[in-house]
């Protein structure tokens, strides 16, 4: 691979047409104008925030609720009232994911917009949460693609206070048992003599934040620090609830301070002495320039753009360069695109299914019209959109995706998606603008001895060059 | 150790079986001979509530630490279904249950990998890798032990399956295995496929990987057209048919005799339900695929032990929530013809505060490794120095069970 050929092909989400000779002056430049400003999607599908989503749901969850009054003698009933649920998340779902698609396939930004694919995957959340089914997306474009160019700090604080993250890692009805509310219950005894319901802290988010989102799992923490930090945002909320949960705009970050455990806390060594959101915000201040937190998104970044096994050197300047800018990700970013070791000539990542569905879409020079056309791509391959099952995304590493099964999918789906793009197509031309030189004298043989032209086209996106990056 | 609880260790050990080595053993059912052993490895992603899934109702801390989600006991409505007067199986297992009573499931209880922290990943890799830390090895223990096996009359060197796209840890390394998941689409058009191998001819990395695609392909093809069928029926019930699929494999001509199965969804932080919910439907759906793997694979069933495992338990009480969070001792099950069941095994600690492991866990007693050991040793004939020098190492600690295999 030249130069052009890696920002594009490893550093990009693919060749539309033209992008290689757009890159090929100056492929470093091509890579750093991509780094500033917010990043927005490209395509046309109109998406509804987060705070209409989840009007649409609470409406959604009374007429459930009615509705289970009603037919309980009926045998579908629960059937048929988890349906309503179902119907007010799947149409956001669906055009979150037809958007997310678009844009990869037509932005003019395809460092940018892999950078928020990056992020998305490190803050993961699964839509197969059916709380936040119709949610998944809401987080990528409301927290992340603002903040993909700035700094970590508004990236994480972002994230963590986005109701879709609350709401995934179940911080929203966590309650210090010091709290208010707790108190209040406790004396009245309303719960110990009526139910057997007790109020306390739910880790889930706490220990994920420093697990998965900050310091990482050996970043030096102890089940002390997760169960001071999960006190330190107790009442970190969603506004809009009924008795305790009261206040606050519906479906919007709110600060609950009956649910907050008041007083000082220890967390890392240091003594937190803040008042209420102030003290959760502290911290997670300290987080993100806590040296484990740039050593783990250095790791993290090398291994997604340079090879699975991140070279030392190469991480230890990445993090260097997070840790003298106070996190300044587009300074971040450039020391990775500085670093020898990501312009390695062979390609070291095998693409994921995501990276070769958006690769094949701009290959072809085309966009998705309908949710259709790109969900049962995902899904059959292994990677259905916002569903990677677990907080901690989806593997970076060609292990989780190399299976011989897998394999013989990809080879499935490239027939098909071939035969969807036969017409008037050159083969040939295909592989010039998508892969440019670096096709190799068999690809391009097998593909001009095809039996057919989808053959031939099936052939190219299956050939070792197009399924690396 | 000291145990405070309101049974003496000695008695429950017995009721458990654990001390009835002398007993009169069950009748032998068939006669096993070398390699005719059959492996099913179920892994359950996300850390399932052993407290939840074999309710300890007879331990007098139990409701207090559950509370809402606690089980009842044998008897009341949406009660447990009884093992023995401490332990019961939640009210979703019943396939389990009639395993258990016909002799042919085992439950480890209080028992965990050495993992000692409360990473689901972290977890995962030390439950996948066989070492005692989450880092050391790309291998999985499973790929390592198929180096081990008692060498079959004939066929293949794929041993073993992952019924999935892709390989997990567990089963990666240097020994090739194969990988295959329900597909709902048609075969690949074979003239693409040999032009496919003729361009992967340089490349090593894609010519390993297609040619064993083929093979498994070949395989379920092999089995007739019931399969198509059944790998073609709507993806609701995900690990029904990813069990179906792993029975046809293994019943095929010259199949595997080992397949990993994996399921997710049991990372239970918020309303986990207790004999209903949430987690009560993934235990259904659960033990709806251990029977329908049992079905599937027919005779066979009667070699076949299965070995259902998790990366570690959960908080031993509810949490803010009505959920659980990460713990550490849970349990895990043995089912099958070739098991030596109808039993709970365990050194049960208790629940009292001092037993919990950092006040909130249950503790752990028994090591997975033992019960990994004893299955790959008695079941799969994996001679012990192997199972001690390279399979597990650094497991001297850890002996493997004794009697989990019908002899």
């Amino acid at each position: 691979m030249v130069q052009s050929e890696i920002a594009v092909l490893r550093f990009g989400l693919g060749a539309r047409p033209g992008d290689l000779s757009a890159a090929a002056g100056d492929p470093r430049a091509w890579l750093r104008t991509q780094l500033t400003g917010a990043v927005t999607l490209a395509g046309d599908t109109p998406l509804a925030p987060s705070q209409q989503i989840f009007a649409e749901v609470v409406e959604a969850r009374e007429e459930r609720k009615e509705m289970k009054a009603l037919d309980a003698a009926q045998p579908d009933a629960n059937k048929a009232a988890f349906n309503v649920l179902r119907n007010a998340y799947v149409p956001h779902y669906r055009a979150q994911v037809l958007a997310r698609a678009q844009s990869a396939a037509l932005t003019a930004r395809p460092f940018a917009e892999r950078l928020v694919h990056f992020w998305t995957n490190h803050f993961a959340i699964s839509a197969d949460k059916g709380a936040i089914f119709g949610l998944a997306g809401t987080l990528e474009n409301e927290a992340i693609r603002p903040h993909t160019n700035g700094r970590f700090i508004d990236l994480l604080m972002a994230v963590e206070q986005h109701p879709a993250m609350l709401a995934f890692l179940d911080n929203q009805y966590s309650v210090g048992t010091d709290s208010p509310a707790a108190q209040a219950a406790a004396r009245r005894q309303l719960f110990r003599a009526n139910s057997k319901r007790r109020f306390g802290i739910n880790e889930n988010l706490a220990r994920e934040i420093l697990e998965l989102h900050t310091l990482g799992v050996n970043g030096g923490y102890s089940q002390q620090d997760v169960t001071s930090f999960a006190q330190i945002i107790t009442g970190w909320s969603i506004g809009g609830g009924k008795g305790r949960l009261a206040g606050g705009d519906a479906g919007r970050f709110y600060f609950r301070d009956n649910l907050h455990e008041p007083g000082a806390k220890m967390f890392l060594g240091k003594r937190y002495v803040q008042e209420g959101q102030a003290q959760g915000e502290a911290a997670l201040k300290d987080l993100a320039r806590h040296p484990a937190t740039a050593h783990f998104i250095a790791t993290k970044l090398t291994r997604h753009f340079v090879c699975d096994e991140p070279p030392p050197a190469t991480v230890e300047r990445v993090a260097g360069a997070f840790l003298a800018s106070d996190g300044d990700l587009p300074h971040v970013y450039s020391a990775l695109i500085e670093s020898s070791e990501a312009w390695n000539a062979s390609p070291r990542k095998f693409k994921t299914p995501e990276d070769l569905v958006f690769s094949t879409l701009r290959a072809f020079g085309s966009a998705p019209g309908k949710p259709e056309e790109v969900l049962r791509s995902f899904e059959f391959l292994g990677q259905r959109q916002y569903t990677p099952g677990s907080p901690a995304g989806w593997p970076d590493i060609a292990q989780a995706w190399d299976g011989s099964d897998a394999l013989m999918r990809r080879v499935l789906w490239a027939s098909r998606v071939a035969e969807h793009f036969d017409s008037g197509i050159d083969p040939l031309q295909i592989a010039a603008s998508s892969l440019g030189n670096y096709a190799r004298a068999e690809t391009l043989a097998a593909v001009r001895r095809a039996a057919s032209a989808p053959q031939a086209l099936a052939l190219l996106i299956m050939s070792p060059e197009f399924q690396r990056r | 150790m000291r145990h405070p609880h309101s049974f003496s260790r000695r008695r429950f050990l017995h009721t458990t079986g654990l001390l009835a080595a002398g007993a009169a053993l069950p009748p032998v059912l068939f006669a096993k001979t070398g390699g005719s052993g059959r492996l099913v490895v179920v892994v359950l992603r996300g850390a399932l509530d052993g407290l939840a899934a074999v309710p300890p109702y007879g331990d007098r801390d139990y409701g207090e630490l559950r509370r809402e989600l606690a089980v009842a006991a044998p008897g009341a409505a949406d009660g447990a279904l009884a093992l023995d007067a401490t332990f019961g199986l939640h009210p979703s297992l019943t396939f389990l249950h009639e395993r258990y009573l016909g002799g042919e499931l085992a439950v480890i209880h209080a028992v965990a990998s050495p993992y000692r922290d409360r990473s689901h990943f972290d977890g995962q890799n030390v439950l996948e890798n066989g070492l005692t830390q989450p880092v050391g090895t790309a291998d999985g223990w499973l790929n390592r032990a198929l180096a081990s096996l008692p060498l079959r009359t004939a066929g293949r060197p794929e041993r073993a399956v992952a019924v999935s796209q892709n390989v997990p840890l567990i089963l990666r390394g240097p020994i090739q295995v194969l990988s295959k998941s329900p597909a709902t689409e048609p075969e690949a058009d074979a003239d693409l496929l040999e032009r496919l191998a003729d361009l992967y001819s340089k490349d090593e990395w894609f010519s390993a990987r297609l040619s064993e695609a083929v093979q498994s392909d070949r395989m379920t093809a092999d089995a007739g057209p019931e399969t198509t069928m059944q790998a073609a029926k709507p993806a609701t019930d995900r690990i029904g048919s990813v069990a179906r699929m792993a029975a046809t494999l293994m019943r095929s001509d010259g199949g595997p005799e080992i397949a990993v199965i994996e399921a997710t969804g049991w990372d239970t932080h918020a309303n986990q339900g207790g004999a209903k919910g949430i987690l009560a439907q993934r235990l259904g759906s659960l033990d709806g695929a251990l029977r329908q793997l049992a079905d599937g694979l027919g005779p066979l069933w009667q070699q076949t032990a299965v070995m259902v495992v998790t990366e570690f338990g959960r908080t031993a009480a509810i949490n803010g929530t009505r959920g659980t969070d990460h713990g550490t001792g849970g349990c895990a099950f043995l089912v099958g013809g070739a098991v030596r069941g109808g039993r709970v095994v365990t050194d049960w600690p208790g629940l009292g505060r001092s037993a919990l492991l950092e006040g909130r866990d249950l503790r752990p007693t028994t090591d997975l490794r033992s019960v990994f050991k004893a299955v790959l040793g008695d079941h799969m004939r994996v001679d012990n120095a192997s199972l001690s020098a390279h399979v597990f190492p650094n497991s001297s600690g850890a002996r493997p069970l004794l009697g989990l295999i019908r002899a």
